[in-house]
């Protein structure tokens, strides 16, 4: 699996509205990938998990419920978009994939084909 | 630049984090005067504040923990906002290969220093989708009196 930026896409827009890629974890074992993304302050339904071909996408868009006369004192978080692009390999069952999302923080787990789990191969004696 | 290489010779991430870290000391505050409570690049949680007419409003991006072990307390004037947070990867699985390990864990602590008319006394936090609200009351203005003259 691998992390691409899409640079032209995401230069297109001024740096202030430009989304922010979440910190993520990425651990493999026997049977497949799981990754945990930090999106905090987003909700299910703000949050979209796409896969097109080999291509996973992950967006979410922070809500925070702010009063209207609400002005910013010391803002840390200026976008309030999430975005990352991922390159899945031939390996991952991509019609098993599942998502959860709890305080924030999204957890995907990729589990591997079948066939491609680890076999360890008898040697025989010749 | 040399110097730095003989004393951390164990990982080039950690000479890399070492140049990083007097480069922003050189070049960062830009000559105005620091947070006495300065804050590192990146630390966790991010925090936002903003001021309503009644409320002092402080988010911290904290995903991933348990409401109940956030700490939040007050304290002459600052408010401090600390917990920890685990790993989310899991520990020490012989056939567990880990290729990104972004999110900070281990423990935090985010101190804010509040404006001299909060009202310490009305203070509410609340924790949802990862970020914790805390909101503090300011004391209302007060009202002009009008003094009549014997």
């Amino acid at each position: 699996m691998s992390d691409r930026n899409e640079i032209s896409r995401n230069n297109a827009a001024p740096a202030n509205e430009r989304p922010v890629a979440p910190a993520i974890d990425v651990f493999e074992d026997a049977a497949g990938i799981t990754l945990l993304a930090d999106m905090p302050g987003v909700s299910r339904e703000n949050l979209d998990v796409r896969l097109d071909g080999e291509t996973l996408t992950v967006e979410g868009a922070l809500d925070l419920d702010l009063p209207q006369d609400m002005r910013a004192v010391w803002a840390e978080v200026q976008v309030p978009k999430f975005r990352r692009v991922f390159t899945l390999s031939r390996e991952l069952d991509a019609a098993r994939i599942e998502a959860n999302l709890k305080d924030g923080v999204l957890n995907l787990r990729l589990p591997k084909m079948a066939h491609a789990q680890p076999r360890r191969i008898e040697v025989s004696a010749a | 630049m040399l110097d730095i290489m003989l004393t951390r010779p164990q990982s080039l991430f950690d000479q890399l984090e070492a140049m990083h870290r007097t480069l922003a000391r050189s070049f960062g505050n830009e000559g105005g005067p620091g947070a006495i409570r300065p804050v590192t690049q990146g630390s966790f949680p991010e925090v936002n504040v903003g001021r309503t007419a009644k409320s002092l409003e402080v988010f911290a991006f904290a995903p991933g923990l348990d409401a109940a072990s956030i700490d939040v307390t007050v304290e002459r004037g600052i408010l401090k906002i600390s917990g920890s947070r685990e790993s989310g990867i899991p520990r020490a699985e012989s056939r567990t290969q880990v290729y990104a390990n972004e999110r900070p864990q281990g423990r935090f602590v985010r101190a804010i220093s509040l404006p001299d008319d909060a009202d310490t006394s009305k203070v509410d936090a609340k924790y949802r989708n990862g970020v914790l609200r805390v909101s503090v009351a300011l004391a209302e203005a007060a009202q002009p009196q009008r003094i009549a003259v014997q």
